[in-house]
């Protein structure tokens, strides 16, 4: 084991990121108001572009410029604003969501954490103990992401939860692998950005639908019929 | 070469054609068109590819070898025949006031846009533009379920987008390690490309690769429609257009499938154990005999259809799994006949809920003394997918039931089970739709069964004789999946 003042400014840095990343998860996790939810999917997105901008400065490699300016422009920006909007819309800027069960929610968060160095743990073996911090990172925000989509109602806060899905994914590449080629993270970027215009209009439709965006409401279908 | 670009570019016409032009009369022919030309540049790929092996384009950017190849050709002649019916049957829906021209116009658009996604998974190279296809191809059929805005089907939508979306992200954290195993040893911008990763995979991390494949599994599974990830299936394909329905179970379940053999053979080939092999056959079969069971509590007919193309997905996955030469050529004739059966059946399950006015099974009654055409095809086309002879079904399953009964011969029974339950599970349902009297009020409507009798007479054949160059054909695809011939 290596003590963290022996490692380079680099990896020091990332590791400090891997940690606030995994931190603004377990914000999301416990927030009950939306646009505070928002706020801190907006922030995580913004330390994500600060990973990308560190890499790239570190690493020299120039991609990962592009890359983070369209993290910038989709994560912190679109995103984000999109759903405001749709928030303030409907006028739901000031329900507070009682969740339920939070502390449980809290304690399967704190484990999920455990369960992707738990997963993740051979790759020891074969790199480094900082690549294994930053890997199991990024599966928890993916699964704390999961989780959140769970322990919510809200379609606004499961786009949230899904979004920072891919948010650990995108994570997992810069740090992992110093970005994926350019043709698939352009190919990638293209996807989530269709995926944010397309739930603009399911926020539409539902909404025109069940007259809420209570994702609890859409029960109509079952895996047997009753 | 130019072939793959064309297969490529025709459906990239055809969204852009269809997205400007607005809705007309004839776009419906006009989408039939642009599929008729797609499929015949899918035939020429496949004489180039039978005539000259395997091609990569000079980037690297393509790869087409026997096992995608035919696929390509399966998806194209799926997609035209598919488009054949779906002309009058939009044309309908459209008549009784269920669509807008506006919808009509999304649709044939993201009817182009699905195709091209899925060519796109087929011929990519690449691991990462693969899985990029892939999610294309929900967001190109996302909109398409939720075409009828009715609640159930904004909510099936909105199940298939979130779940799909969700699982398919596990894929793209399994590509991402696949990625990181790569560059370990060498060559950044390359390292994604499967041909690279399949030449050099005997030096790739065991360890990585093996947690890399649970993760593409699951990614991929979710699109399979393996169970436990299986939710959102049943719902997407009976809300949506039938057209929509016949494309999703015959192509789109398969290309997911092929994702998923595509990184098999690179873990197998880095790990020397049959981890990959035990998940698949495990998911497999748990599929298989789920869906199976399932099928007897069906109140739609079209998602009695959906939990038999589970079933067969199920029944694949696991033969893929058991690896092997016979397993791996009953698997691929699995997925052409299958393709074709569960197409046509969606094609003639459409019209008969176009005849009764509604999906539910106990008021579709009488069809074959309604309209004859319809019923029968219904009929025969059950029987096809419920595994008799001789239709090509048969063939496979047998070759499966063969290749357990040599592998692991404690699981044939359980096969056999599955089997039986499933035909039972789809007879019941069936018998009282196609026989009994005809129901009051119900007349018979323009149907243009066609593609049906043309799919479910090249399974017949598929299951009496397989022509000589699609059995090499398989042959060659089996030798290079499972690095032997069954013969």
């Amino acid at each position: 084991m290596m003590n963290i003042e022996q490692l380079d400014f680099y990896t020091q840095a990332i590791l400090s990121m891997a940690a606030l990343v995994g931190l603004t998860s377990f914000l999301m996790l416990g927030q009950g108001r939306l646009l505070r939810l928002i706020f801190v999917f907006a922030l995580q997105g913004f330390l994500l572009t600060l990973t990308t901008v560190l890499a790239a400065y570190s690493l020299d490699s120039h991609h990962l410029y592009i890359s983070a300016v369209l993290t910038l422009l989709l994560k912190v920006i679109f995103i984000p604003w999109m759903l405001r909007r749709q928030v303030l819309k409907m006028a739901m800027h000031r329900d507070i969501e009682a969740l339920k069960n939070n502390t449980a929610v809290m304690m399967g968060g704190a484990s999920l954490m455990v369960f992707s160095y738990y997963v993740l743990h051979p790759i020891v073996q074969s790199s480094s103990v900082v690549m294994l911090n930053a890997l199991a990172v990024s599966l928890s925000v993916m699964l704390l992401g999961m989780l959140l989509m769970i322990s919510h109602r809200q379609a606004i806060a499961h786009v949230v939860g899904f979004m920072s899905i891919e948010n650990g994914l995108f994570f997992a590449a810069i740090v992992a692998t110093n970005g994926m080629p350019m043709v698939v993270e352009l190919g990638i970027a293209f996807d989530v950005l269709v995926a944010a215009v397309l739930f603009g209009i399911f926020f539409l439709h539902i909404r025109t639908s069940i007259d809420s965006l209570d994702v609890d409401l859409l029960n109509k279908l079952n895996e047997v019929d009753k | 070469m130019i072939a793959v670009y064309l297969v490529l570019l025709i459906p990239l016409v055809g969204i852009l054609y269809f997205a400007l032009s607005g809705h007309r009369e004839d776009s419906g022919k006009i989408n039939v068109r642009f599929n008729g030309i797609t499929l015949l540049a899918t035939i020429w790929l496949a004489i180039n590819v039978l005539n000259q092996g395997t091609i990569i384009s000079t980037d690297k950017v393509f790869l087409i070898d026997p096992f995608n190849v035919y696929l390509i050709v399966l998806t194209a002649f799926v997609g035209f025949t598919t488009s054949i019916f779906s002309s009058p049957y939009m044309a309908h829906e459209k008549a009784i006031g269920k669509l807008s021209d506006g919808r009509l116009k999304l649709y044939h658009s993201m009817f182009q846009g699905f195709m091209l996604a899925m060519y796109l998974v087929l011929t990519t190279n690449n691991m990462g533009i693969m899985w990029v296809a892939m999610e294309g191809a929900t967001l190109a059929t996302v909109l398409l379920v939720s075409l009828y805005r009715t609640p159930e089907s904004i909510e099936a939508a909105w199940k298939y987008f979130i779940l799909c979306g969700v699982g398919i992200a596990q894929a793209l954290f399994g590509t991402i390690l696949l990625y990181y195993a790569a560059v370990q040893i060498g060559d950044g911008e390359n390292a994604l490309l499967w041909s690279v990763l399949y030449e050099n995979a005997d030096q790739l991390n065991p360890e990585i690769l093996n947690i890399a494949f649970v993760f593409l599994l699951i990614g991929y599974g979710t699109k399979i429609g393996l169970v436990p990830l299986h939710n959102w299936l049943p719902d997407a394909h009976s809300e949506g257009p039938t057209p929509m329905s016949a494309v999703l179970s015959g192509l789109l379940l398969n290309d997911a499938l092929y994702a998923v053999v595509r990184s098999k053979m690179l873990v197998d080939r880095a790990t020397d154990s049959n981890m990959a092999g035990y998940l698949m056959m495990g998911f497999g079969l748990l599929s298989f005999l789920v869906a199976a069971i399932l099928l007897h509590r069906q109140k739609d007919i079209k998602r009695l259809f959906s939990y038999s193309s589970i079933e067969h997905m199920g029944l694949m996955t696991f033969a893929f799994g058991i690896g092997g030469p016979l397993a791996t050529f009953a698997a691929l004739l699995h997925m052409t006949v299958h393709s074709l059966t569960k197409s046509a059946i969606f094609v003639t399950v459409g019209y008969a809920a176009q005849l009764a006015g509604t999906q539910r099974i106990d008021q579709i009654r009488g069809l074959i003394k309604t309209q004859p055409k319809i019923g029968w095809g219904l009929l025969i086309g059950t029987i096809s997918i419920a595994g008799f002879p001789p239709f090509g079904v048969f063939t496979s399953e047998f070759l499966m039931l063969l290749a357990t009964m040599h592998s692991y011969p404690w699981l044939a029974p359980l096969l056999l089970l599955g089997i039986g339950i499933a035909f039972a599970g789809l007879f019941r349902h069936i018998q009282p739709m196609v026989y009994g009297d005809k129901p009051e009020g119900q007349n018979p409507i323009k149907a243009n069964l066609w593609p049906v009798t043309i799919h479910l007479a090249l399974v017949l054949w598929l299951g009496l004789a397989i022509p000589g160059f699609l059995a090499h054909w398989f042959s060659q695809a089996t030798l290079f999946i499972s690095g032997s011939t069954p013969l």
